[in-house]
């Protein structure tokens, strides 16, 4: 008799595997980059570029050794996704080690000591990038003007020159490049409003600095409504759920409008929080690693609000300008907690999992 | 906590529905097979008729090998309340009463009454009920029982057991939901037959004076929803309720939250919330039995998936092996790089070991999916704890946290996250990115949940009996000794009267088994009560009474006069073992 061939149910699966996941993810950031390369020059793609390749072939390199099926694990494309992630974060034109040491980081100690894709639990960009910023203070906080007002223009070569050697081609340092139009170094909207409340100055005096546009860094905006629009495309196809994106901007919407109230001369007002800094980034794309976030609906809204909380606790009182990174991982830690208490109701069960027996 | 009964009716007739969580929407894939009309098929030369078709207990067999049979003639009996009785599929010869492969995953071979047909197909004497309405409700009841009806929408629960009822009943429900994707039996049986349906629906009502009859359709079968509609227009507490496409909203939990937003506890039936469901097909088959007076041989049975080249609906007599329906269907070998044949439908199916595997009561699909249309599923990954499966499943389970107990065979932990409140839908494994066979790591861990409590059960009772025997041993012990306690006073008073001698003899003795006794005594009292040593420490207690035996002998032996059994002893005895 032949032998006939045997599975079990459910033969069926709608064909979207890790890889596919993932790889929705990386696209969806597109549009964002797209955005920053537009203002800030091509730094941005040539730190995603190199830190690409280290992911790949880092983890390539720890497969083998581990005498895992690598170009399996390779296409899950998690790696990529990770290294993307932390490349979007650091500075367009950070020197080449500083991504290369951060991904290393990232996918070696973060994602691979752990026990690999899966088992790690904090979110192996984010950890890889407060590694950086403890490390590398300078390189890391280096962030350049949009080229609209940058005294400096760079081109394409500049940028790589400049990630390489430090210089521009034409001899211009980083620290040149960040030099405005108005003969003053640039930083982050979050940093220059940061540095001039410690100075005594209200957000307003803060905000009427050139970078600035109204309520909003010059180009920022436009970077964080590029990143918005990948994100929502997330939501739309069903790779991530609302839950940890809606709840993370509520409650630092929330916070802020409420410390806003308080005193607008000391608190930024909500829309600045939202769309200066990469609260937007950090909701859609970071906070939502599913390997380090919590896995329950119920849980996921906590994780996402208390995030969104931490936020806006260190930009206003912590030493740091922005905080995504360092809010992330704090909740990363609380994960077990929260889903082992926002367990769902079982059908036909009365209250929580009937545990109590 | 739930709706209430008036509540439920006023949404139902708005055609306001409820929802259950979770769920998926798999491709449908039913027009492959839904065009056309059941097809009847020839009488097969061979039909492999198992003995137990559903839930419960076989019946006893009433043909031997070599006897002839007529069409419908019932091959087992019913005696035992969970016993549904089979029947022969067409007339002809038995010819051989063996194990035969099973219409189970595992193909574990069943007993099987095998039938080589005569040709001629002739029927037994049916008895139909004349006018059911003037008929008893048991008397109905029994006759559903005799005609082998078992719940035909999967489970295989018995027919009669579930009529059975006398708790308060405001809902029967009837499910024409057929949720899985390609399988259209029941959707077809619905167009064509529903009268027959509706027929079986009023018998129902009779026996089990429902409150409200609700007919359950889903909406991506509008013919259907039209025919049972115009079936069951003149009665005015039947309704036809047109139920959103999303799998699986045929569950049977499923389908009562979805109409009445009420949930079956867990461990409890649908009567606990005033519900009871069937399955169209069982209504067809109850009308048949009653009005017809024929039992259950045969039902519709989709054979679909680009295997075939001409996929449709069939009315295949139970017990016709898929082999004969291969050919029907025009079974396409090129679609296949090994054959695979899936018994049920893409979700909830499994793969039969042999083309001989016999159609049953619960079998209402084959489904032959080409290479690269239902292709098995690559090793699976990690899990990445993406939640996707919490969020498809309709009983608001954790599927992540169950694979990772169940894989590490961390069983209580599983126990605690509600295993056994999974329905095997399969909906997270559907949409796991990992690929991972969630639904077959449930299985595992539910077998080996139950194997451990069967173990446990049987130690139990292993360790009861061995107490009680150490118990009495005891007692036998307690009592030999006071026997000897008088024994020995008596020979002391006689020795004192006839001088010493013997005397310091078989005081030694005594002394030396005295001692013995002791010691083993004492390792005795000091092996921990496990199971592995349990059988131990029996050896010990018996070499324990042994020797109080051997003491025994050799006293009689030397002469003492063995003490009178009185009613005195016995109550000494038995108080000291309380005591103990
Ligand atoms: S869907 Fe699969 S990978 Fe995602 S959490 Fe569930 S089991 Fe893990
Ligand atoms: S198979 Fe079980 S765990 Fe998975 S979705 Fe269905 S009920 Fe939930």
């Amino acid at each position: 008799m032949t032998m006939l061939s045997l599975s079990s149910s459910p033969h069926h699966h709608n064909r979207r595997d890790i890889g596919q996941v993932m790889r929705l993810v990386c696209y969806a950031t597109i549009p964002g980059i797209l955005a920053n390369v537009w203002f800030f020059g091509f730094g941005i793609l040539i730190q995603v570029v190199l830190a690409v390749i280290t992911a790949l072939v880092t983890e390539g390199v720890i497969m083998e050794l581990r005498k895992k099926k690598t170009e399996r694990v390779l296409k899950d494309y998690s790696a990529v996704l990770a290294a993307l992630l932390l490349a979007i974060s650091i500075p367009p034109l950070a020197p080449w080690w500083v991504i290369v040491i951060g991904t290393f980081f990232s996918i070696a100690v973060v994602k691979q000591l752990y026990g690999g894709l899966g088992y790690n639990m904090f979110n192996p960009a984010m950890a890889g990038y407060v590694m950086l910023l403890i490390s590398f203070p300078m390189q890391m906080t280096s962030w350049l003007p949009p080229l609209s007002i940058a005294e400096q223009s760079h081109s394409l070569w500049d940028a790589i020159h400049t990630i390489f050697t430090g210089f521009t081609s034409t001899g211009f340092s980083v620290e040149q490049l960040k030099v405005g139009v108005d003969g003053t170094t640039m930083a982050t909207p979050l940093d220059e409003v940061k540095t001039a409340l410690l100075q005594g100055y209200t957000v307003t005096e803060a905000k009427s600095h050139i970078m600035f546009d109204g309520n909003y860094g010059k180009g920022w905006l436009w970077v964080a409504m590029a990143y918005l629009l990948g994100g929502l495309f997330l939501i739309k196809t069903k790779v991530i759920n609302w839950h940890i994106p809606g709840s993370m901007l509520a409650s630092a919407a929330l916070l802020s409008l409420f410390l806003f109230l308080l005193d607008g001369d000391q608190y930024a007002s909500p829309l600045f929080h939202l769309f200066n800094g990469s609260l937007i980034v950090g909701a859609f794309f970071i906070a939502t690693d599913p390997v380090s976030a919590s896995t329950t609906s119920k849980g996921r809204i906590i994780f996402g609000a208390a995030i969104g909380l931490w936020v806006i606790i260190i930009r206003n009182w912590g030493g740091y300008p922005d905080a995504i990174a360092f809010a992330v991982l704090i909740m990363n830690m609380a994960v077990p907690l929260i889903d082992y208490y926002t367990q769902p109701r079982t059908y036909g069960h009365k209250t929580k999992a009937s545990k109590d027996s | 906590m739930f709706a209430n009964y008036d509540k439920i009716i006023e949404r139902i007739s708005l055609n306001q529905l409820w929802d259950f969580p979770g769920g998926v929407h798999p491709p449908q894939q039913k027009t492959l097979s839904n065009q056309a009309s059941i097809e009847h098929l020839q009488v097969e030369k061979t039909y492999y008729v198992p003995v137990k078709q559903h839930i419960g207990l076989e019946g006893k067999l009433l043909v031997s090998e070599g006897d002839k049979v007529l069409k419908g003639q019932t091959l087992t009996t019913s005696e035992a309340p969970f016993s549904v009785p089979v029947h022969a599929p067409t007339s002809g010869t038995v010819t051989k009463i063996a194990n035969h492969v099973s219409a189970h995953p595992s193909g574990i071979p069943e007993l099987t009454v095998i039938i080589d047909a005569d040709g001629q197909d002739t029927w037994i004497e049916l008895d139909p009920v004349p006018d059911y309405a003037k008929a008893s409700k048991s008397e109905l009841i029994e006759r559903i029982c005799d005609a082998g009806i078992s719940g035909m929408g999967g489970a295989g629960f018995p027919t009669h057991i579930k009529t059975n009822n006398s708790k308060p009943l405001e809902f029967l429900i009837i499910n024409g939901i057929e949720c899985e994707p390609y399988i259209s039996s029941d959707d077809r049986l619905m167009r064509e037959h529903a009268w027959q349906i509706r027929q079986g629906i009023d018998i129902l009502v009779h026996i089990l004076q429902p409150k409200q009859v609700i007919v359950a359709v889903e909406d991506n079968k509008p013919e259907a929803l039209e025919t049972m509609s115009i079936a069951c227009q003149q009665k005015i507490n039947y309704q036809v309720v047109s139920v959103p496409t999303k799998y699986p909203a045929g569950g049977e939990k499923q389908l009562i939250q979805v109409l009445t937003s009420r949930e079956v506890p867990a461990n409890g039936l649908p009567i606990d919330v005033a519900c009871i469901m069937y399955n169209v097909a069982t209504c067809y088959a109850i009308a048949d039995a009653i009005v017809e007076g024929k039992p259950l041989i045969e039902r519709v049975v989709t054979l679909t998936g680009q295997g075939f080249k001409s996929p449709k609906n069939v009315w295949a007599r139970l017990g016709t092996p898929i082999q004969s329906l291969l050919i029907y269907g025009d079974y396409d070998e090129s679609q296949q790089s090994s054959p695979r044949f899936i018994m049920g439908g893409p979700m909830m199916g499994f793969t039969m070991t042999s083309v001989l595997t016999p159609i049953v009561k619960i079998s209402n699909c084959i489904l032959v999916p080409a290479d690269d249309e239902l292709p098995n599923p690559e090793d699976e990954r990690a899990c990445i704890r993406c939640s996707a499966c919490s969020d498809v499943c309709p009983a608001s389970l954790l599927p992540q946290q169950l694979f990772w107990y169940s894989k590490a065979k961390e069983l209580e932990k599983a126990e605690e996250y509600n295993l056994f409140d999974c329905i095997e839908c399969g909906a997270c494994a559907y949409v796991c990115p990992s690929e991972i066979p969630l639904v077959h790591y449930y299985r595992q861990a539910k077998a080996d949940i139950r194997n451990q409590k069967e173990e446990k059960e049987k130690s139990d009772k292993a360790k009861i009996r061995f107490e009680a025997r150490k118990a009495r041993l005891l007692k036998e012990k307690e009592h030999r000794e006071e026997k000897h306690r008088l024994a020995a006073e008596a020979r002391k008073a006689s020795l004192s009267t006839d001088g010493g001698g013997a005397k310091d003899k078989i005081a030694a003795a005594l002394a030396r088994a005295k001692a013995k006794k002791e010691a083993f005594a004492k390792q005795a009292s000091n092996a921990p009560h496990m199971t592995d040593s349990a059988e131990s420490e029996k050896t010990k207690a018996v070499s324990v009474s042994e020797i109080s035996t051997e003491v025994a002998v050799s006293q009689t032996a030397q002469g003492a006069s063995p003490a009178k059994d009185g009613p005195e002893d016995d109550t000494a005895a038995n108080k000291e073992t309380t005591e103990l």
